[in-house]
């Protein structure tokens, strides 16, 4: 039977919860890298016990961790990102300057064909690449080097490079996101990027249309149509058919379309989720009720999903790296909440349970289909 | 033989406990020491200061025989009691909430 394992990283550390196909009876172990920030982990799909961890804090700084054995030991990699030429200067939250500095990794996404390399998105923007296993790394510079980085400013989470999406057709292909900045995509292997934010709408940039400057959430793609791209916006639901040339919104029927989390169905490309947060200036679900909204159009008709969650006085928020699906038939969807819970349906999100209740708050959830 | 007393969370990275001990030849400083330190660890590289500028983290202080050493320069040489081994060189984390 196959099983399941469940990376997450939290404010104290990470977790790795695993189970069999039923989903049922969880195991877990951790904290590894206790009191430490772990921003995200993840698995190379090529083997999937070589996994990557973001472990940081603001004390001391990045440190990467890798394991060979699925989380059973960790070694530490190399730490040291060091950006490509002058950094130069992006916008500060005011508008004035601000040199590019440092500050973490927030996203590994394995290569989908080497289990040695690795992109990692940071704080400040920026992709590095790895094709060593984490011993060293590179910047893709093309992307700073777009042009339009010294208008990219932070969001309220600090200027990171969230999302990394690479197109299992063509390896030439990647997505990337930034908060607050947009979408951007290369078809060169991350030599040169071209922002691909048209349709989007921000009222709170000066520019509503502007080509920079938007504060993507998160990015989700199925990857039997990588062409086809949902987004949570800092508002709006959003989705591409043409690998992000242009944007429509979705949002439709949500009670909110803000939040942060958006994934896609492992089965039905047509079926997407969210988690609605009532708004930028209150993180937390409308009317102390967490409840995912699931489409099965592709956008604009959405269904609350609340069997198994709080639907009352819950108020928690749901980051935008901390949900996940596995591929197992009915598809198992996963998310944690800065509370500490972490919740799993195990048909598609008709019923939900918690797995733990009293995790450190989740920062990202991960989860690899075993055989 | 120099003594460095790290915090917690470091020796828990360099999977070390109590006091760490390292040698240094010539004059002892705090670059001096913490070039061995990371050689001897390399999983502290980084943690305690920049990897390229060699500055200090802004989180983390040094103190030597009592008196604060953040602000003194790393190539200023330690007290005679560090050089010999009396007294350790403390590695501190700024107090912080979280």
């Amino acid at each position: 039977m196959s099983k399941v394992r469940v990376l997450v990283g939290t404010r104290k550390g990470a977790f790795t919860l695993t189970a069999d196909g039923k989903r049922e009876h969880w195991e877990i172990r951790g904290p590894h890298f206790a009191g430490w920030e772990i921003y995200h982990v993840k698995g190379s799909p090529v083997d999937p016990d070589r996994l990557y961890a973001s472990q940081s804090s603001g004390w001391f700084g990045q440190i990467v961790q890798s394991s060979h054995d699925g989380g059973q030991t960790w070694e530490p990699a190399g730490n040291k990102f060091v950006y490509d030429g002058v950094p130069g200067t992006h916008q500060w939250y005011d508008g004035t300057p601000h040199p590019w500095e440092f500050k973490r990794v927030w996203h590994f996404e394995p290569s989908l064909t080497d289990a040695d390399t690795v992109y990692a998105g940071v704080e400040d923007a920026a992709i590095f690449r790895s094709t060593d296993a984490g011993q060293t790394w590179q910047e893709l510079p093309g992307l700073r080097g777009h042009g339009s980085g010294p208008h990219w400013q932070p969001g309220a989470g600090g200027m990171c490079l969230h999302t990394i999406i690479l197109d299992p057709n063509d390896p030439q292909r990647m997505f990337i996101a930034i908060s607050a900045a947009g979408a951007f995509r290369t078809d060169d292997g991350g030599a040169t990027w071209r922002p691909i934010n048209r349709g989007l709408r921000s009222k709170q940039i000066p520019d509503e249309d502007a080509e920079v400057g938007h504060c993507v959430h998160r990015i989700a793609m199925h990857k039997q149509r990588p062409a086809v791209l949902f987004m949570q916006k800092h508002w709006d639901v959003m989705r591409s058919d043409n690998a992000g040339d242009s944007w429509t919104e979705v949002s439709g029927n949500l009670p909110t379309d803000f939040g942060f989390a958006i994934d896609v169905h492992a089965h039905e490309p047509e079926t997407i989720y969210v988690v609605p947060i009532k708004s930028d200036s209150e993180h937390f679900p409308l009317e102390g009720k967490l409840r995912v909204y699931r489409s099965r159009t592709g956008g604009n008709e959405w269904e609350p999903l609340t069997a198994g969650l709080p639907q009352r006085d819950c108020y928690v928020n749901v980051l935008r790296d901390a949900m996940a699906v596995d591929t197992l038939d009915g598809c198992g969807v996963y998310f944690g909440t800065t509370g500490g819970q972490l919740y799993v349906s195990s048909n598609a999100g008709d019923t939900w349970a918690p797995i733990v209740h009293d995790l450190p708050a989740v920062l990202s959830v991960e989860v690899q289909t075993l055989p | 033989m120099i003594r460095v007393e790290l915090p917690a969370h470091l020796r828990t990275l360099a999977r070390v406990t109590g006091e760490v001990e390292v040698n240094v030849a010539g004059t002892a400083t705090v670059s001096a020491v913490l070039d061995a330190l990371e050689e001897r660890h390399p999983a502290l590289r980084g943690t305690i200061r920049d990897q390229v500028t060699h500055m200090r983290r802004p989180f983390v202080r040094f103190f030597v025989c009592g008196e604060d050493w953040s602000h003194e320069g790393a190539d200023v040489p330690l007290p005679d009691a560090v050089a010999r081994g009396d007294e350790p060189l403390l590695v501190v984390g700024a107090i912080a909430g979280g």
